[in-house]
């Protein structure tokens, strides 16, 4: 082996080594987790307020123009009119679950209680669908901080239903055309100066619409508030006109969900129960995408790595191969 | 006259294994129309909470690492100056070729919009933070350079002297291409679940994946590459290359043993020791793993077994069966979804995969008969297979 070749490869593994050498500790290589936007739109949902009701299901169904989902052994009963998706699905945005425990009878309690959870997209603020989705399908509004989805750009790819950690988006797989299929807090009613549909309906104002930094303030005030206290909850929008609700101060869990969880979500959840009974699973501070990123950055430098590496790697084939060709000729 | 020291294999095509691959592939490609027709649940058992199946872990996954063999002996002819292993270039180059290909091809079946693929390659749609950018845009540059690097074999076959000196002339940047775009798809395909962090198994879950795959890959390449030689010099009776596999197997043995060493400090390192003894699946897929490792890793350093064409066969055999699993295991296993979602690829689903399998081989098997591929004929007798 000549020197300039030793010299190539000695650099080249050196290089390899100390890229490795940050993967050591993930958190050196991480970038920092997108800001929220001031003026972000969200959505308050006390779980404590929701009787269950699934108005906000129904609601959905329609502003979004998504089927009813009914489960196998029920479709032939009253097809297409009584919805009871167990989930998320590709027909389905949103839905209210609910959690039990014993003899179920109080409500909001973690023993021998229940508790009801919307489940919809969180609208992170460092969302991992944005950031892994190839062809920009996946876009976060710079000022509302929505998570939209854009069918025309989108491949199909579903990584954004692989790497997002609420399992939120949901590829139609029942369709040969299928769409993603995720909440995009109705951001077409939004446009018309109207609330999400779920917000819109909701009897209680266990789902509230209004903006993220004002929403967290609110749920703040409530887990201040001494149990068994009135309080007026608003409905709909938050700072909006409609009456208030009023009840009782309930006993809230301390912690408020979405504030921190991979990097922030717009939404914020409280409850009587913990929640990760209500299926918000605990989850890490750092967004994924930040390490994601930041691995593949510290990796590529904007893609000068490679080209320095394709130089050193043509000039050690030209040597080569014009030998090999040589023998070959002579052959 | 200069004679290209590569030479076609000849000999009949429609042998009775190629007939029974031949019905494999039409099998696949009843459930392919199935899916166009119906969509991907018609014939997958995806859902929900498994968006990814074998479709993406074993034809394209897996696929790409079996056709790392031109990748894995680049590095060592021309950027080590290995010319002894030459002969070996050209056959590696085409199972990279098919590997790729019909990976290529089975991503297209699998996605979701397959008609809006072409996004890809528009800049104004490309977003540089998706490991999947940069993966697509790498395959498809590799399959390009695979095919160019192939290309003189069919200008030998053609007869384009001229046409083929003149490619040569810039053969050393495509083979340059030929190694840097594999180190960065195969490492990125690691990459890729650098964003999984809350949902994959710790034992699996680490910032060195990258590295990890790219090491695989790498072994896998040279794996199959043993493989091959062995499989197509006892098929069709040519001379044994085992004294230069042989030479190949300390180098693969030492890949190996860098793997399991990296592998296991990382869960040391990390504090996820106990993990391994957790009596539940992801725990038993991790020592199968091991232990499908450690054999291949055994064998290929002692200087006793790897001379020997059975012993290196086998670690050959196992040590792709190792890295396969690693993938499944990485992409399926260690991953939790949360809200009771399970996966186990359905029987048309596994048909597609094993169709698109047999067309490989099927394509392989033509291109050796008909191509300049193979090294050394000139001096065998030909059997039939």
């Amino acid at each position: 082996m000549n020197k300039s070749r030793r010299r190539f490869l000695k650099s080249a593994t050196g290089a390899m080594a100390a890229a490795a050498a940050p993967l050591e500790s993930a958190n050196a290589i991480r970038r920092d987790n997108k800001t929220l936007p001031p003026e972000a739109l969200g959505m308050l949902y006390d779980s404590t307020l929701c009787i269950g009701c699934r108005a906000c299901v129904t609601a959905c169904k329609e502003a979004n123009d998504v089927p009813v989902e009914q489960p196998a052994r029920l479709s032939a009963w009253n097809p297409g009119t009584w919805d009871a998706g167990e989930d998320i699905s590709g027909k389905t945005l949103n839905t209210i679950r609910v959690y039990t425990h014993g003899s179920k009878e109080h409500k909001d309690k973690a023993e021998n209680g229940y508790a009801f959870v919307k489940r919809h997209c969180l609208h992170c603020v460092d969302p991992s669908c944005v950031s892994v989705c190839p062809v920009s399908a996946m876009n976060k509004d710079p000022d509302t901080g929505i998570v939209t989805h854009d069918p025309d750009a989108c491949i199909g790819c579903r990584y954004c239903v692989y790497g997002c950690p609420f399992g939120v988006p949901q590829y139609q797989f029942d369709d040969a055309f299928g769409k993603i299929a995720k909440c995009q807090f109705c951001e077409h009613l939004q446009k018309q100066g109207q609330l999400p549909a779920c917000c819109d309906v909701c009897p209680t104002g266990a789902s509230l619409f209004g903006v993220v930094t004002e929403l967290q303030q609110e749920a703040e005030r409530r887990l201040a508030a001494r149990p068994g206290d009135m309080y007026e909850f608003p409905r709909g929008r938050l700072g909006g006109d409609r009456p208030t609700h009023e009840a009782a101060i309930p006993e809230y869990e301390s912690h408020i969900y979405g504030v921190t969880e991979v990097g922030g979500t717009q939404i914020r959840y409280i409850s009587g129960v913990p929640h990760e009974k209500l299926g918000l699973p605990k989850l890490p501070d750092a967004s994924p995408s930040s390490l994601s990123e930041g691995v593949q950055h510290t990796l590529y430098k904007g893609m000068i790595a490679p080209l320095a590496v394709l130089g050193g790697l043509a000039f050690l084939a030209h040597r080569t191969t014009r030998k090999l060709q040589q023998e070959e000729e002579e052959e | 006259m200069a004679h290209s020291p590569y030479q076609p294999l000849g000999g009949k095509l429609l042998t009775k294994p190629f007939m029974v691959l031949a019905l494999l592939f039409a099998i696949g490609m009843y459930f392919i129309a199935t899916r166009f027709a119906f969509g991907l649940g018609e014939v997958t058992n995806l859902n929900g909470g498994y968006p990814w199946g074998i479709w993406v872990v074993v034809d394209m996954i897996i696929g790409t690492a079996f056709g790392c063999g031109g990748f894995a002996m680049a590095i060592l002819i021309y950027i080590f100056n290995k010319g002894e292993y030459h002969p070996l270039m050209r056959p590696a180059v085409l199972g990279g070729l098919f590997g790729y290909t019909l990976g290529g091809i089975a991503v297209i079946i699998d996605l979701g919009r397959y008609w809006n693929a072409y996004n890809l390659l528009l800049p104004w749609y490309m977003r540089p933070s998706s490991v999947m950018l940069e993966v697509s845009l790498c395959v498809m540059a590799y399959v390009l350079v695979l095919w160019i690097e192939f290309s003189p074999a069919f200008l030998e076959r053609l007869g384009l002297k001229d046409a083929k000196r003149k490619l040569q002339r810039f053969m050393f940047l495509i083979i340059a291409l030929g190694v840097l775009l594999p180190t960065m798809h195969q490492s990125s395909l690691g990459s890729m679940l650098l964003v999984m962090e809350t949902q994959l198994s710790p034992l699996w879950f680490t910032t060195w994946l990258p590295l990890l795959f790219l090491i695989t890959a790498l072994a896998m390449g040279y794996a199959i590459v043993i493989l091959e030689a062995t499989l197509v010099t006892r098929a069709f009776g040519l001379p044994s290359e085992q004294r230069i596999l042989s030479k190949l197997s300390p180098i693969v043995g030492w890949l190996l043993a860098t793997f399991l060493a990296l592998r296991l400090a990382d869960i040391l390192l990390r504090g996820h020791f106990p993990q391994m003894f957790e009596a539940n699946l992801n725990a038993l897929m991790f020592w199968i793993e091991g232990v499908l490792f450690v054999v291949p890793t055994v064998i290929l350093l002692s200087p006793a077994r790897r001379v020997e064409q059975a012993q290196m066969f086998l670690a050959a055999a196992l040590l792709l069966a190792a890295g396969s699993l690693y993938r499944i295991d990485a992409y399926l296993v260690a991953y939790e979804p949360g809200n009771g979602w399970s996966y186990f690829p359905s029987v048309p689903e596994l048909m597609v995969t094993i169709g698109v399998i047999s067309l490989e081989i099927m394509l392989y098997l033509v291109f050796i008969k008909k191509l300049p591929v193979l090294h050394g004929i000139r001096n065998a007798q030909p059997r039939e297979a």
